[in-house]
């Protein structure tokens, strides 16, 4: 099965060239931790974003806080700009049922009123739970329920995606 | 079986830092961390207590420490409910439990209890039904655990570490449930010399037995600190026999400008509030630049946060 899914970095420059034509000015990305926040860093790159990137960790944020309590590593979220009228980007690694993507928006409203938010993701894997859908996909790819598709970053910086 | 923990080892309780292990400890303070930005932002909440009930049960006065606990319950989105017991049901008889009980049919998630009767939250802990928490705002001399907690967060901010320090607390440890709570911290943090400097009357008999260093000078107390707590001198103490008069205190025991010096250059002071200024300590020190003692308020919003999150999530939903 690790064989046949694809290299991550052809994923990563498939995304960064859809969304080159859209950027303006006023657009920031920011990635989700933690593997939205590898994503969101190599785009940034590509992309030449002269803004810095922020990140989000939505632990603060989730819908299942009651039931698993909080995330033993929470990292602090980091905005380093006024959301103000901003064009953000939205970055993580797997879409899976929505519910990180709906958190992180709650979050990103609590920092101020962006006039526009998108989504890209490396990996729309189904199973949705929401209305939410990417605006950019690296890939899609129908996962079955009982199986996740994770994205690991090796010591050597590079990215890769594996199902378990 | 240990009441502040799951069987699991999550936070159940926070009723003293005794015997909390280090790892929790640093957790409590990891999550602190990451709480202080929500207090710079436009909406200063977070929606991680939504729909829950707190209930602050303070049968001792309190101004500091009941406000940071429903700022920070706030923060979190929890519903918080302010109750003043000293002039309200107790005064009419009712007791404790019967209290409690009323409450927790009001559907309360956590109890947030001050008592001059030492044991009190513990008391309570020990009764309420499993997906209630109770976290100690102070009972009697015994323990002051969120008070600990975040002067250890405000030591971690300003010093780094905990390996490398030498911390003084200084005055009325006797009475003092505030030193209890933070020799506990300071110790299971690694602090390697922990002193508590006062006069034989005010420091408790034995006091070495919990691992700090005893003097009864300021000069060979401080030389050589990189953290000076001075702990409150409680007014009321100065009728009994264990002090002449606070002229006399502040001569020796109050910290001037002359007496900081003696401590390390980039020393910080701290003091848990409210200060007796001119007693245990000088105005020129409170307000000068080497005091965190502001900066130790703010932060206590965050570490309160941090621990009524953690215990939110450790109790069976």
């Amino acid at each position: 099965m690790h064989a046949s899914l694809p290299d991550v970095d052809p994923l990563v420059a498939g995304l960064a060239d859809a969304i080159a034509p859209t950027l303006t000015p006023d657009t920031v990305i920011v990635g989700i931790h933690t593997g939205g926040v590898w994503v969101a860093e190599r785009l940034h790159a590509m992309l030449h974003c002269t803004l810095p990137l922020g990140t989000l960790d939505i632990s603060f944020y989730r819908d299942d806080f009651s039931r698993i309590g909080l995330h033993p590593q929470v990292k602090p979220s980091n905005l380093p700009f006024d959301l103000e009228g901003r064009d953000i980007l939205l970055v993580d690694d797997v879409l899976h049922s929505g519910r990180t993507v709906r958190a992180a928006m709650n979050e990103l409203f609590d920092y101020g009123r962006p006039a526009s938010i998108r989504l890209a993701v490396l990996v729309d894997r189904g199973g949705h739970e929401l209305p939410i859908r990417p605006d950019f996909t690296g890939l899609t790819l129908a996962v079955p329920a009982h199986q996740n598709i994770n994205l690991s970053r090796l010591d050597d910086g590079h990215l890769t995606l594996s199902l378990a | 079986m240990n009441l502040q923990l799951t069987s699991d080892g999550r936070l159940r309780h926070l009723l003293t830092l005794d015997g909390l292990p280090r790892a929790i400890l640093t957790q409590i303070l990891d999550t602190a961390e990451s709480f202080m930005d929500v207090g710079e932002r436009e909406v200063k909440k977070v929606p991680l207590l939504r729909g829950k009930s707190i209930f602050n049960l303070f049968f001792e006065p309190s101004t500091r420490t009941r406000t940071t606990f429903e700022i920070a319950a706030k923060r979190l989105s929890a519903d918080v409910v302010n109750l003043n017991i000293a002039t309200s049901s107790q005064t009419k008889g009712e007791a404790i439990l019967d209290t409690v009980d009323n409450l927790s049919a009001m559907h309360a998630d956590m109890f947030i209890v001050r008592h001059s009767q030492s044991g009190a939250a513990h008391f309570i802990a020990r009764h309420v039904a499993p997906h209630i928490s109770v976290v100690n705002a102070g009972d009697g001399r015994h323990a002051h655990p969120t008070q600990g907690l975040l002067d250890m967060f405000t030591i971690r901010r300003f010093k780094g570490e905990f390996h490398n320090l030498t911390v003084a607390i200084v005055g009325d440890v006797l009475h003092s449930r505030v030193a209890r709570s933070q020799i506990h911290a300071l110790t299971t943090l690694g602090v390697p010399e922990v002193r508590v400097i006062g006069p034989k009357t005010l420091l408790p008999t034995g006091v070495e037995q919990m691992g700090v260093k005893v003097f009864h000078t300021m000069e060979a107390g401080l030389a050589g600190c990189d953290v000076v707590i001075m702990l409150r001198l409680q007014n009321e103490r100065m009728k009994g026999a264990l002090l002449p008069s606070a002229q006399e205190y502040f001569k020796f025991f109050g910290l001037t400008p002359e007496k900081l010096a003696l401590a390390k250059p980039d020393a910080i002071v701290m003091h848990p509030g409210p200060m007796n200024r001119g007693v245990e300590i000088d105005s020129e020190v409170a307000d000068g630049p080497q005091s965190v003692i502001l900066p130790q308020v703010t932060y206590g919003i965050a570490v309160r946060m941090a621990v009524m999150a953690l215990l939110a999530g450790g109790a069976t939903a």
